[in-house]
């Protein structure tokens, strides 16, 4: 009896938070293509605010094309054509009027490798909010402060705002490309493999500060790091092919997943 | 060839183990009954001496298990296998000690059984066949995750119970009828209780095969 009232208290509450839970990114039958390569395969995803989605797959699986797309960097490729929605708070990007400097205002990103500008601490997180126009001093210290301290490294780099970003060890580097990204007020951070590159400690203090910023922001993370993908995401989706193979509750996923493909990858028997 | 064929093979051996402390457990069990009914103390001192062997596989098990978890972090039906493989262990740790529990209580035996207990020593030979059959099937069970067999183990389980309660009543109108005899019920009672654990013990493997499996929780002993 008990067993039975314990689960129906658990489903009432998974209903409950379904139904508050706004949806940020709604994809809807996305395929792409590479010229003839089909890289993506009607991918259908939503994407939930304030939670951590991680996105984990063999290389090659579409991954990385899929949260590129997201915020339209794809577009850069040559030769790239999709069909399908993503909507983004409603809207398609792919809309003809949709303003794409817009999206990426509103979509943050950050790479596998630090790529900070050959500047000044304060002028790479001052970056972003100059070429919105903001001049005023007092506003930009402000800006860099917060966004220094809302990336967990104002502490260390207080007293030399002005050194070269160069300067910085590949983790703290990494945490001020965040910095940088959170200057702009961002709605969405797209992480792309953001730890790879890093020491077990400095990633450690990334996936920290990774899940205190799901209070403020939407977080969508790609990562070949299977642990880190249990340790910090609230969704994992499966991603093999091009193709969406399972899309789930990070602990369902990682303890009884649905697709025996989905077990093979996690378990290490393949990819 | 799979990718992680040395953590495969791990897994294997420490299944292998498993494999090994039930059948430790089994021999101890079968001995301690047969111990029983010949009244054989010897072998009853040496079920209590050999039971060190199960106890230092048993750690054994417990130490492999940690240290592949902590090495090869398996996620999924690898922990489970791990971890259902760690549970197991207990129980069948466990049941070794039930063997020891009926070497102990057949020493403490001051007389043997007289004709009029004829039925009650039937009894708890049935109880010991049907313990012994969950015993080897619910192994089976757990080397091939074949559920089915899992729940007919568990469902093996009703009849070491009904004949757990038939043989408690008879022995408490023994009791009755004749207090002279209250040590030798007494140590019936026990064997008869340590039997009946063990059959629910042996539930719980299935129960853990179960979970293993299907990963989700089943209640096999109702």
């Amino acid at each position: 009896m008990a067993m039975t009232a314990k689960k129906e208290r658990e489903r009432a509450t998974d209903i409950q938070e379904k139904k508050t839970k706004n949806i940020v990114y709604k994809t809807k039958e996305l395929n792409l293509w590479y010229g003839e390569k089909h890289a993506l395969k009607n991918i259908n995803l939503d994407i939930a605010e304030n939670e951590i989605t991680a996105i984990i797959g063999p290389s090659g699986c579409g991954k990385s094309t899929y949260i590129k797309t997201l915020n339209r960097m794809v577009d850069l490729v040559p030769g790239v054509k999709t069909s399908g929605e993503i909507l983004y708070r409603g809207r398609n990007i792919f809309d003809k009027d949709y303003e794409v400097e817009e999206l990426r205002t509103r979509v943050g990103m950050v790479f596998q490798n630090p790529n900070p500008f050959p500047k000044s601490i304060y002028d790479n997180v001052a970056y972003g909010p100059r070429i919105h126009g903001i001049r005023d001093k007092k506003i930009l210290d402000q800006i860099v402060e917060k966004s220094l301290r809302g990336a967990a490294i104002w502490d260390e780099v207080k007293d030399r705002l002005h050194d070269n970003a160069y300067g910085l060890s590949g983790g703290q580097q990494q945490r001020l490309c965040i910095a940088r990204c959170l200057a702009i007020e961002p709605d969405v951070i797209l992480m792309d493999e953001p730890t790879s590159a890093l020491d077990p400690i400095s990633t450690l203090k990334i996936e920290e500060l990774v899940q205190e910023l799901k209070n403020e922001f939407s977080i969508i993370i790609v990562t070949h790091n299977m642990q880190q993908a249990a340790r910090i995401s609230d969704k994992t989706a499966f991603f093999l092919n091009g193709e969406v193979i399972e899309f789930d509750d990070t602990d369902k996923i990682f303890s009884t997943p649905s697709d025996q493909r989905t077990e093979d990858y996690i378990t290490g028997r393949f990819g | 060839m799979s990718v992680r064929e040395k953590f495969d093979d791990e897994l294997q051996q420490l299944q292998n183990k498993l494999v090994d402390l039930c059948n430790l457990a089994q021999q101890a069990l079968e001995k301690s009954i047969r111990a029983f009914a010949n009244r054989d103390l010897n072998a009853c001192i040496e079920i209590i001496d050999d039971d060190n062997d199960a106890d230092l596989l048993y750690e054994e098990i417990n130490d492999d298990s940690i240290l592949l978890i902590a090495k090869q972090q398996p996620v999924a039906r690898d922990l489970r296998k791990i971890v259902m493989g760690l549970k197991i262990a207990t129980e069948y740790e466990r049941v070794a000690d039930f063997a020891v529990n009926i070497a102990k209580s057949t020493i403490r035996l001051e007389k043997a059984p007289d004709i009029s207990m004829k039925h009650i020593i039937d009894n708890l030979m049935k109880m010991y066949d049907v313990s012994n059959e969950m015993l080897m099937e619910g192994l089976k069970a757990y080397r091939t995750e074949d559920i089915h067999l899992a729940k007919k183990v568990a469902d093996m389980d009703d009849e070491v119970d009904r004949l757990y309660s038939e043989t408690i009543k008879e022995l408490f109108v023994i009791n009755q009828n004749n207090p002279e005899s209250f040590d030798l019920v007494t140590q019936l009672l026990l064997i008869c209780r340590y039997l009946e654990r063990t059959a629910d013990h042996i539930t719980n493997v299935a129960e853990n095969v179960v979970y293993l499996v299907k990963g989700k929780h089943f209640d096999l002993n109702q």
